[in-house]
């Protein structure tokens, strides 16, 4: 079975080239050479923030304690996002050597492979070094992938985020050290190694080294999972991917964590630090472009979702969160009222920071940016009835969500 | 020392608040938000004290 999505390199095929078969397995660096590898190749965390993992690594190797872990953390939970999943399935090997390679330089005991994807589990578990991990099935969900959820989960317990510090290269499973590693941020390692730090260096920025997955849906096109440069232009991208950046009106960026952002940002580079510095993050590498649709009710359906996937654990995400949805769901059936629009702005920025988790942020971003770039739309969407809104209701699930399962 | 709600326990009684209202406040929904990144030497008997009120145990020390 191959991949659902059709899968293309922008310059240069690395992720996406096809392992080699039985090919010599390169160099064979101690644990100490493996973090040194990492920091010149400039590898940054593939799974949302971008922390360099040469920083993380030396972390969980040098925290007190005798017993460690490593996670290959495979659950994206982006609806929007497949490139962990493709990386699962396709190059097994690839984040199994990553892992094995993280393992020895923070001198782990044992390593896990944390998944919800049941066809990544068995490509997993069938590869070559798959025997020396154990492999944690867990159920889909938005706050399953985040670190500390994963944690637990291994453990043994329920898959829900908790309150930090501890981080869990501090106090992870069972207390001890543990690196919890996105599945691309470990197939970076491995190739990184393969490479070397001057080889991988030869695409990317100085801030981040090499390339990156980049899941690409949205304006009546089919989705397609690139391989992308870091520092290349959005509007390259998009350009390559639909023939001309003209009629995107918009985007959804880093998933749902990055908020919406204008058309003005296809000039942005693809860096950590330029989507930062638009108020926005590159997150988990999925941008959703808008061609048309109204950006308030983009914002209801993604807030729906956080509505939907928040763990129901914390007082103030589940409180704000539902009350941020249903002022947007107001806003698109013209129930929404002056003081409703004011309490959206307001709860929106007092979400941040608010949960055991980044859930809270991401609705701060995504409120904050519909205020920053259409204010005079959210306030219409009180005057007047909504026509865009009204022949696209909010719906039970997301309309963002890239489906992999076979038809 | 620092001190952390975890927000998944608090359920916003607000004795942290009493105890320390240099420390903790109340956040929009009237749940428990630590107000400082590190606590000043002189607020950390209140801030000692909000960790033994708070009825659910909600409050650590770092
Ligand atoms: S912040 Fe929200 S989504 Fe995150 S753990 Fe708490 S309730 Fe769940
Ligand atoms: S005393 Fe405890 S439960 Fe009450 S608001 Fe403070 S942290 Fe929350």
């Amino acid at each position: 079975m191959s991949f659902p999505l059709p899968v293309r390199p922008l310059r240069d095929a690395r992720l996406l080239a096809p392992e080699p078969d039985g090919a010599p397995r390169g160099p064979d660096p101690s644990g100490p050479e493996i973090i040194e590898i990492a920091e010149a190749a400039g590898v940054r965390g593939r799974g949302g923030a971008g922390f360099p993992l040469a920083k993380k690594l030396r972390s969980v190797a040098s925290a007190a304690g005798s017993t460690r872990f490593v996670i290959a953390n495979g659950e994206e939970g982006e609806p929007a996002s497949v490139k962990d999943r493709f990386l699962l399935r396709e190059r097994p090997e690839l984040v199994l050597r990553g892992l094995a390679l993280a393992a020895r330089a923070v001198g782990a005991d044992r390593s896990y492979a944390y998944v919800s994807d049941p066809a990544a589990a068995r490509r997993l578990a069938g590869a070559r070094g798959g025997d020396l991990v154990d492999v944690v099935r867990v159920t889909p969900g938005y706050v399953a992938g985040e670190e500390t959820a994963v944690v637990r989960a291994v453990g043994g317990g329920p898959a829900l985020p908790t309150a930090k510090p501890p981080r869990p290269w501090q106090a992870g499973l069972g207390g001890a050290p543990t690196l919890v590693s996105n599945a691309e941020t470990l197939a970076q390692l491995a190739l990184a190694v393969r490479l070397g730090p001057e080889t991988y260096r030869r695409l990317g920025t100085p801030e981040s080294g090499g390339t990156f997955l980049v899941t690409l849906s949205g304006a009546g096109q089919a989705p397609v999972l690139y391989e992308v440069p870091y520092g290349v232009p959005l509007r390259e991208l998009v350009t390559t991917h639909r023939g001309t950046a003209a009629g995107v009106t918009g985007m959804l960026a880093g998933g749902f964590a990055g908020g919406l952002l204008p058309p003005s940002a296809l000039d942005l580079p693809l860096t950590h630090a330029a989507l930062a510095a638009a108020g926005s993050t590159l997150g988990c590498g999925a941008f959703v472009l808008l061609a048309g649709e109204c950006p308030v009710g983009v914002a209801a359906d993604v807030a729906a979702f956080f509505d939907r996937e928040n763990a129901r654990q914390c007082g103030p995400c589940v409180t704000g969160t539902a009350g941020v949805a249903d002022v947007l769901a107001g806003l698109t059936v013209r129930s929404a009222t002056w003081s409703d629009v004011a309490r959206l702005e307001r709860w929106g920025q007092a979400l941040a920071g608010r949960g055991n988790c980044a859930t809270p942020d991401a609705v701060t971003v995504l409120v904050g940016s519909l205020f920053l770039h259409h204010r005079d739309l959210v306030g219409a969407h009180v005057d007047a009835e909504c026509e865009r809104c009204a022949v696209s209701p909010v719906t039970a699930d997301t309309k963002f969500r890239i489906s992999l399962e076979e038809p | 020392m620092k001190v952390v709600i975890d927000a998944a326990v608090c359920d916003g009684k607000g004795y942290c608040k009493r105890f320390a209202p240099e420390v903790f406040g109340l956040d929009e929904w009237g749940y428990g938000k630590v107000l400082v990144d590190e606590v000043p030497p002189e607020h950390m008997a209140g801030a000692e004290a909000a960790v033994e009120a708070c009825p659910l145990q909600a409050i650590r020390t770092v």
